[in-house]
């Protein structure tokens, strides 16, 4: 092809067919994007439409009383302070286990591994695992944490299982940052006589932090709305009591008893709701629903504030 | 590079470090579990989910925080393995105990005490379109539920002789669901059996679009979601055998005259948890206390159990009578009356 435009261009006569040639390239390229724009704008429409339903149907119902009040049997008196504490919680485990560990992981496998047949074995392992289905983490835990281990059906076993379930995400996440990064950072950190560690530790991680906090967000926004995992390891659907506070009066001020109370969160709570008789029940499942989307979008929200600050200072 | 490239200060890096530190630390030197109050934990049918949730609410308040209360929706099925488990005190069901899962209690050493605690009825609806299928028998009905009727029976005329046609748009309870299993029983004469080619859902509100969305379909699902929908769906009513018409509504469950898709709904209690958890002992004396079944059952949707059956079921309590009444199976035409008796023996 490329031959026969070259000797087509070196006669006279070609300027014609060269205009040809460059009208249907063009031409292909309208079409093309033209058919991007439809998909992309059917899909949001799509998805604007279900979100301004969601807030049509829920949003009304918000406030202060909805927020801090416990689920009833009556719905006008129903709120989700147990889900959304409960919902915080887990993400909380959630995310102290997976973003330390996939960060440690990524720049394991980044930098230190070597490269051989049992690192290419745990990279497809690690791409693989992004796309298994979550309830297999959840029959996981089920069996592992819950019966094996006996750590029960609680906070802390919840934010184990959606850890493991964004751990890929985040490794991902963070190897690719990580390879993104110009090499003359890390070639300027040796040349100050930085050494391995050193270059990691101050200039690779903070280069690499906007990629790495992209992915653990993107993470934590999946792991939030998941429901089959956390019925699997058994979280409650009624509960109107809060768990233990994190803080104490006495010595030693902390306490860490929450992680083994039982638990209930937002996407359950939704579940439950949805599946009631009472259509009142479906507005407030609906009013779940804006605050967990209101909750999503504020830590999205967070990360590319972060990340634009971050940015700057590193001036890349 | 200056120290512009120090994203974060030294004092707060050591801080999130330190902070990390003291929260895997915290983890690992928690085995002291939390001086709570006492819980009550109940799960199981999520037909049954309603009374518990109401039930707890009442409870807790009552209690002010000294005894608390969890309710969990497993499902029948769900609800059994856990509690066979010796997970939760107490399970709710909208069918019997199962022969496996009495084995299977055995097989952990768990014993339980079998205590009705309201009545459901099950409802067959139409489209409010439908004008010709207003009363059903219940042959009839098993001529369209009936595993045999499977790919065959699709239109209205092959019901009945003189019905229009149209094609049939079935809709029902999943397979997973107390609900299927009572239906299938009481229509096709055996539990868990029937056509597949219907629309199964867990979720009745999607029987309920379904039957409001198409002139030609039928649907069952429990009483509580037809009282929600009454003027979008028209219940069947089911032809007895002395030939009246009997519309199901909380009425003629309580008489036992809307029959045979009048069904009790139990708990199954733990007797090692009745014997050693004080709370669970006065959860089951909240539950049967005459004047909260009547307001608490009445209120979400199902017929409470009368006065007098309410005091048999917690002297059965009281006495520990353990096993099943029905052995493994459910026994359809079951009245209130029978309750009351099921309770005193």
């Amino acid at each position: 092809m490329t031959s026969e435009i070259l000797t087509r261009a070196t006669t006279a006569s070609s300027e014609q067919d060269e205009i040809v040639l460059v009208g249907r390239a063009r031409r292909r390229d309208a079409i093309f994007a033209g058919l991007g724009l439809f998909i992309l704008f059917v899909a949001m429409a799509f998805l604007l439409a279900l979100i301004a339903d969601l807030f049509v149907d829920g949003f009304s119902r918000i406030d202060m009383a909805f927020l801090t009040d416990f689920p009833s049997r009556r719905p006008e008196r129903s709120g989700i302070l147990s889900a959304w504490v409960g919902t915080c919680l887990v993400m909380f485990v959630t995310a102290m286990l997976a973003i330390p560990l996939g960060i440690a992981a990524g720049l394991y496998l980044e930098e230190y591994a070597p490269k051989n047949w049992l690192t290419d074995i745990i990279e497809i392992n690690v791409t693989n695992l992004a796309g298994v289905p979550s309830i297999i983490y959840g029959l996981l835990a089920l069996g592992f944490f819950v019966y094996l281990a006996g750590l029960g059906r609680s906070v802390m076993v919840a934010g184990m299982v959606l850890a493991l379930l964004i751990l890929p995400i985040v490794i991902v996440a963070t190897r690719e940052a990580v390879r993104s990064i110009p090499q003359m950072i890390r070639e300027g950190a040796y040349g100050i006589g930085a050494d391995k560690w050193q270059t990691m530790w101050h200039y690779i991680l903070p280069a690499a932090r906007p990629g790495i906090l992209t992915g653990a967000i993107v993470g934590l926004s999946r792991a939030i709305g998941e429901t089959a995992p956390i019925i699997t390891i058994g979280a409650l659907t009624f509960i109107a009591f809060l768990p233990p506070a994190p803080v104490q009066p006495d010595f030693p001020f902390v306490n860490f008893d929450w992680l083994h109370a039982p638990f209930t969160v937002m996407p359950i709570q939704m579940f439950n709701w949805i599946s009631r008789p009472q259509a009142a029940f479906h507005v407030n499942a609906a009013a779940t629903g804006v605050v967990l989307l209101i909750m999503t979008l504020g830590m999205n929200a967070i990360a590319i504030w972060i990340r634009f600050r971050l940015r700057r200072r590193i001036g890349l | 590079m200056t120290s512009r490239t120090h994203p974060i200060a030294p004092a707060s890096k050591s801080l999130i470090k330190a902070a990390t530190a003291a929260f895997m630390l915290g983890c690992l030197l928690t085995p002291s579990f939390a001086q709570q109050a006492p819980t009550v934990l109940i799960d199981g049918s999520s037909t049954v989910f309603p009374i518990s949730e109401a039930m707890a609410e009442e409870f807790q308040n009552k209690q002010s925080g000294k005894i608390l209360a969890t309710v969990g929706s497993s499902g029948t099925g769900g609800g059994f393995k856990k509690f066979c488990r010796g997970e939760t005190d107490i399970t709710g069901a909208s069918r019997p105990i199962r022969s496996e899962e009495i084995a299977l209690c055995k097989e952990s050493g768990i014993e339980f005490i079998e205590l009705p605690v309201a009545v459901d009825a099950l409802a067959t609806i139409i489209n409010p379109g439908n004008d010709w299928a207003t009363c059903l028998s219940v042959a009839e009905l098993k001529k369209i539920w009936e595993p045999e009727a499977q790919g065959k029976v699709q239109n209205w005329n092959l019901v009945r002789e003189g019905f229009p046609s149209g094609r049939l748009a079935l809709f029902g309870a999943g397979t997973d669901s107390g609900t299927y299993d009572y239906y299938t029983l009481a229509i096709n004469g055996k539990e868990h059996s029937s056509r597949g080619d219907y629309t199964a859902t867990e979720d009745d509100n999607i029987t309920i679009q379904g039957v409001i969305g198409d002139k030609n379909a039928l649907g069952f699902l429990g009483l509580a979601y037809l009282t929600e929908n009454a003027g979008k769906v028209k219940a069947v009513a089911i032809r007895q055998a002395d030939g009246s018409c009997v519309e199901p509504s909380i009425a003629t469950a309580t008489d036992g005259t809307y029959q045979p898709l009048t069904r009790p709904l139990f708990y199954y209690v733990s007797k090692q948890a009745a014997d050693a958890k004080e709370h669970v002992r006065e959860f089951v004396a909240f539950l049967f206390d005459a004047d909260n079944q009547k307001e608490l059952v009445s209120e979400v949707g199902y017929v409470a159990l009368p006065a007098e059956a309410a005091t048999l079921a917690l002297m059965k309590f009281e006495s520990r009578k353990t096993g099943s009444h029905f052995e493994g199976g459910s026994k359809i035409g079951v009245t209130v009356t029978d309750l009351v008796q099921d309770a005193a023996n």
